[in-house]
């Protein structure tokens, strides 16, 4: 009773990401083509792809990545193996918080903060925008990897003769990375499919932007604008690159979990 | 390798001190840890009440006593291991060639890479078997080049009875050995820096008797060159291993003798009680 409850749970889960892919490639796969992925956008009628948009989304997740993994880590580990009482109590309560905001909240936050003094959109602010989304969510994965990392590891680098940080950066960390590196992931995939954060930053743009202070073109901007849009040609392109945003999203969860493979 | 090490670590000179343990072999050494009323504190509930202890050079000292009876808090108090556990105070002496260690600005990390610590349960780093053993060289910058590092690693390994089982397998992951070889790993591991002081908290608790016995014998080696203190819930273990014994209650020092005189007529009336199993 129990397995047939749970096996049929599984199977409609699984069922449903299947569903979704599926339909995805079975909408998506009719106007894909190598030039799809490599050329720029053009007018209606005259085809185009979206290869400023793939560049531009990999711009911003390295962007949002560069900053938000280092400092969520940093966040994590100080909640781990430093903070301790009312202020990490405090840190923690505030890193939940954030990871329940709506990520529209950010992107227009961000664009009071950055955009609004530089007077432009720009990829640098639509990276900052999603490495705040990016920041909670890593900072409680790492600090949950951390704390299960047994105590005795910790004890037995210090009674070594280790420091304090060079416990955390040489046993701690590594003895969590495959976790941290999934949270990580987790959180890249994540931001990876976010658009609100990008409206009012990124913006978006119909042209290769190879300039951190230009706005800069995003998947999934170009996803909503397409499917917005009220021509046929353009939803086609959007569900082809749905499936692009789909395997690039897999194509990074594969690569991670390749590098971070448990040695030991 | 004796007289290497002996070079490698040269010990300060201290006058010599009375001993308590009544040995006339061991009064004629000087006393490697001397601990003079220590009082120790977890928040308000104190743990250890006035101990006072000598423990000479290149002896196995063992600590017997209940469950709870502060044994391996006063263990921790040797190389300041309870400094990383929360609300913990100490009060009193512990001097290590007569140096007290609680004194402010002491170099906590130069005083564990002297009085290194295995632990109960066996704590290899998610590491290969050399990065293991090499670590503690390496943090501390013992070796200045590669074969100077692989040599210590080897010698270590050797020295803890390891080497012949890991030999053509270095790089393998330490996870990958059993229970026991992980225990000898660890104290390979503490062994690699050259302690002058090794401290086990029940080393053997959780081997099986085919490795516990390997621990022991292991044990009986390392004396010739190293200060020993085991703590241990096992009377024949200590009966084995240890030159003299000290019996713990209630976070008072019950007694310390020579082991043999502990086990056949001791001087106080609880560790007779003890050891004959009336309690504990």
């Amino acid at each position: 009773m129990m397995t047939t409850l749970t096996a049929l749970c599984t199977f409609a889960a699984v069922g449903i990401l299947l569903l979704i892919l599926a339909y995805i490639s079975w909408r998506g796969v009719g106007s894909l083509s190598f030039r799809f992925l490599i050329d720029s956008p053009r007018p209606v009628g005259e085809g185009g792809g979206i290869g400023n948009a793939i560049l531009g989304s990999l711009v911003l997740l390295a962007l949002a990545s560069a900053l938000g993994l280092p400092i969520g880590i940093g966040v994590g580990v100080y909640l781990s193996e430093i903070g301790s009482g009312r202020l990490a109590a405090g840190v923690r309560f505030i890193t939940d918080t954030l990871t329940g905001i709506p990520s529209i909240v950010t992107g227009v936050f961000v664009y009071a903060i950055v955009v609004l003094p530089m007077k432009h959109f720009s990829a640098l602010s639509g990276g900052i925008a999603l490495a705040l989304v990016m920041i909670p969510i890593v900072a409680r994965t790492t600090e949950e990897m951390l704390n299960l990392v047994p105590h005795s590891l910790r004890e037995g680098a210090l009674a070594l003769g280790a420091p304090q940080w060079r416990v955390t950066l040489g046993v701690v960390l590594p003895a969590a990375a495959s976790g941290i590196a999934t949270g990580a992931m987790l959180a890249i995939a994540r931001v990876s499919g976010e658009t609100a954060p990008l409206l009012f930053t990124a913006f978006g743009s119909r042209f290769f932007s190879y300039y951190l202070d230009q706005p800069i073109a995003s998947l999934t901007v170009l996803i909503y604008n397409y499917a917005i849009s009220p021509y046929d040609e353009w939803h086609a392109q959007a569900w082809a690159a749905t499936l692009v945003l789909v395997t690039l999203i897999l194509g990074i969860n594969i690569v991670v979990r390749i590098l971070t493979r448990r040695r030991f | 390798m004796l007289a290497s090490m002996q070079t490698a670590t040269p010990k300060i000179e201290v006058p010599q001190r009375k001993s308590e343990a009544p040995t006339t072999e061991d009064q004629r050494r000087e006393a490697k840890v001397a601990v003079r009323d220590l009082d120790f504190f977890y928040g308000k509930s104190q743990a250890l009440h006035g101990i006072s202890l000598e423990i000479p050079e290149r002896i196995v000292m063992a600590f017997i006593g209940p469950s709870g009876c502060g044994k391996s808090t006063f263990l921790r108090t040797l190389n300041r291991m309870n400094d990383v556990i929360p609300n913990t105070r100490a009060q009193g002496e512990v001097l290590i060639d007569g140096h007290d260690i609680y004194i402010a600005g002491t170099d906590v990390v130069e005083l564990r890479r002297r009085v290194g610590m295995v632990f109960q349960k066996s704590n290899p780093f998610p590491k290969s078997i050399f990065e293991n053993v090499a670590y503690g060289l390496r943090i501390n910058r013992v070796t200045k080049s590669s074969s100077e590092l692989s040599g210590r690693v080897e010698q270590a390994l050797k020295d803890a009875a390891l080497w012949e089982e890991v030999k053509d397998r270095l790089k393998s992951s330490a996870l990958s050995l059993s229970g026991g070889q992980q225990q000898r790993l660890c104290i390979a591991r503490a062994l690699a820096i050259r302690p002058e002081v090794l401290l086990m908290d029940e080393p053997a608790s959780a081997l099986d008797p085919i490795a516990t016995s390997k621990i022991e014998e292991l044990i009986f080696d390392l004396k010739k060159h190293y200060t020993i203190v085991i703590v241990t819930h096992n009377m024949q273990q200590a009966a084995r291993v240890s030159d003299q014994t000290a019996f713990f209650l209630l976070g008072k020092l019950i007694e310390v003798n020579t082991t043999e005189k502990m086990f056949t007529a001791p001087n106080e009336r609880l560790t007779e009680d003890y050891i004959t199993g009336r309690f504990g």
